[in-house]
């Protein structure tokens, strides 16, 4: 087993706001097809903040930790804030991840990014920087480094 | 809270007689066995015995046995020096597709040395048939390596019935017996092979005690240059308490076999009873009848290994799962792809491997647990989410 910091086995063990949100305003799936994780994040919108955020993942012990530090960090947060959330951030919130398990975090902000996007093109919400812009594709080999 | 040790395939407990057996070989009797006096001859008299403790469990002669480091080693120094020391009669080698590590990066070292390496695939128990193997077997082939049971899953391949195929003008035949030996009849007459590995760590005896037996008469290059130690095969300073530590599991394992083999079959029997009737959506992974006593292996959908370890840690379990997220490479195993279990399904493989401390209270205790933790993670998963709005329709 990976040598995870406390933030990550508490988080591990209980994890925050697990769950799907019906008619959600927004869904974000996130899924690497090379080790098979999967992240889907679901978010209710109101006044432009992000007043409920839940998700469910398939994964590894870091990856169910990187979701709930993830959705603690967003909820309550204008779109605009929850959009800078970076995988470093979320690594660091989490007291660190071992280096293989790096690429765990970016799925968090992958897929949250992925559900404010299709919030806000169902929506018709302009966002620039994230309306306008096709996603990249996902990263095939991110398990691999 | 119970503790519950069901990874026997990474660590084995060693037997207390074991222990007792080695602890004068880390005190008072320290000689070199090379040296010719006293405090050697303790040394190299314990050697011996210990030679012939390895040899009675496989039935081979004291002469045939090699001492090595561990298993790796053990068969590093078979593919490597049998392959090496025919290369003049031909360059081409069989393995199958579910060896271990040390098997399979052997055969890449090979390839970089002008060897062609086939790899013969295995059907969805991880049984290699022998009609495959003599489907790759060509007039070069100088090598076939077969292992004689799987580790991740279990399955006991039919190594007799390969080297009776092969017949006895065939090429080499190497078995890695290493998850095997001590745990079933292990026989290197019966089988029919000309090399076999072994290592004490999976008969509760010492890690740094493994060997190679290779049958008289066949050439085998050695991997490192030095000294006359096991005749200039292995050379390097014996680890004497190792090797005695492995010659005495290998008595225990040999005296114990019947009886331990029981109990396991029993136990494991229970296990996957239990586990395939509490857990929907699991499979049993490798053959359901000839596999190692000990062995409940399997693949539970929607889930992934590495959280399922770290919650059965957390109720005192330890098992072992063929996951990427679990693999340091982040790799499925490829014993599991290898037998059509596809990516997704590799994803929740749990390997439960029990051993001489097991009993019937853990089983029923990891029985209890798993469901709990299986639940637990199903519910927030969204494969399983998926799933069950697809059967809603
Ligand atoms: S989810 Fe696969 S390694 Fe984290």
């Amino acid at each position: 087993m990976p040598v995870y910091s406390e933030k990550v086995m508490q988080h591990f063990m209980n994890p925050h706001n697990v769950g799907e949100i019906e008619n959600a305003d927004g869904v974000g799936e996130i899924g690497n097809p090379v080790c098979g994780d999967m992240m889907t994040f679901y978010i209710k919108v109101k006044d432009n903040r992000l007043e409920d955020v839940k998700y469910k993942t398939f994964g590894c012990g870091a990856a169910i930790a990187v979701s709930s530090i993830v959705s603690d960090m967003v909820k309550g947060k204008t779109l605009e804030e929850a959009l800078t959330v970076t995988p470093a951030m979320v690594a660091k919130e989490l007291e660190g991840l071992p280096k293989n398990k790096l690429h765990c975090s970016n799925l968090g902000a992958q897929a949250l990014r992925k559900a404010i996007k299709n919030y806000a093109l169902s929506h018709k919400v302009d966002m620039p920087g994230l309306t306008d812009t096709e996603e990249p594709e996902e990263d095939e080999h991110a398990c691999e480094t | 809270m119970r503790k519950v040790y069901m990874d026997n395939v990474a660590a084995t407990p060693l037997w207390p007689e074991v222990r007792e057996a080695m602890l004068p070989f880390l005190g008072e009797v320290f000689g070199n066995p090379q040296s010719l006096h006293a405090w050697g001859d303790g040394a190299r008299d314990a050697l011996e015995q210990a030679r012939e403790q390895v040899a009675a469990l496989i039935g081979g002669t004291a002469e045939e046995i090699i001492f090595t480091s561990s298993g790796t080693e053990a068969n590093n120094m078979a593919v490597k020096g049998l392959a090496r020391a025919k290369a003049d009669q031909g360059k081409h080698i069989v393995i199958s597709a579910i060896e271990h590590f040390s098997i399979m990066n052997s055969a890449r070292t090979l390839q970089k040395e002008g060897f062609e390496v086939s790899m013969v695939p295995v059907d969805g128990f991880g049984v290699v048939s022998p009609d495959e193997v003599l489907k790759h077997v060509r007039n070069d082939t100088v090598l076939v390596s077969i292992m004689h049971a799987n580790g991740e899953v279990g399955t006991i391949e039919p190594v007799a019935e390969i080297a009776g195929r092969l017949g006895r003008d065939g090429p080499v035949l190497h078995t890695d017996a290493v998850a095997s030996s001590g745990n079933i009849p292990v026989d290197v007459r019966e089988l029919g092979v000309h090399a076999l590995s072994l290592a004490g760590n999976q008969f509760n005896g010492p890690r740094g005690g493994a060997a190679l037996w290779v049958k008289r008469g066949v050439r085998m290059l050695p991997l490192m240059d030095g000294g006359i130690q096991e005749g200039g095969r292995r050379p390097g300073t014996e680890d004497v308490p190792a090797i005695v530590g492995l010659g005495k599991a290998a008595e225990m394992a040999a005296t114990t076999l019947t009886a331990r083999m029981q109990k396991l079959s029993a136990l494991r029997h229970s296990l996957i009873d239990g586990v395939l009737g509490k857990v929907e959506h699991s499979i049993l992974t490798g053959h359901p009848l000839q596999r190692l006593p000990g062995y409940a292996s399997f693949c539970i959908k929607f889930i992934e290994g590495e959280s399922i370890l770290m919650l059965l840690n957390s109720h005192g379990i330890a098992a072992a799962s063929g996951s990427a997220c679990t693999s340091r490479a982040l790799k499925a195993s490829h014993v599991l792809l290898a037998m059509g279990v596809d990516h997704e399904a590799a994803q929740g493989s749990m390997l439960f491997t029990l051993g001489i401390d097991t009993n019937q209270e853990d089983v029923d205790y990891v029985v209890e647990k798993l469901p709990q933790v299986v639940d637990r993670l199903r519910q927030m998963s969204p494969l399983y989410s998926k799933f069950l709005k697809e059967q809603r329709g």
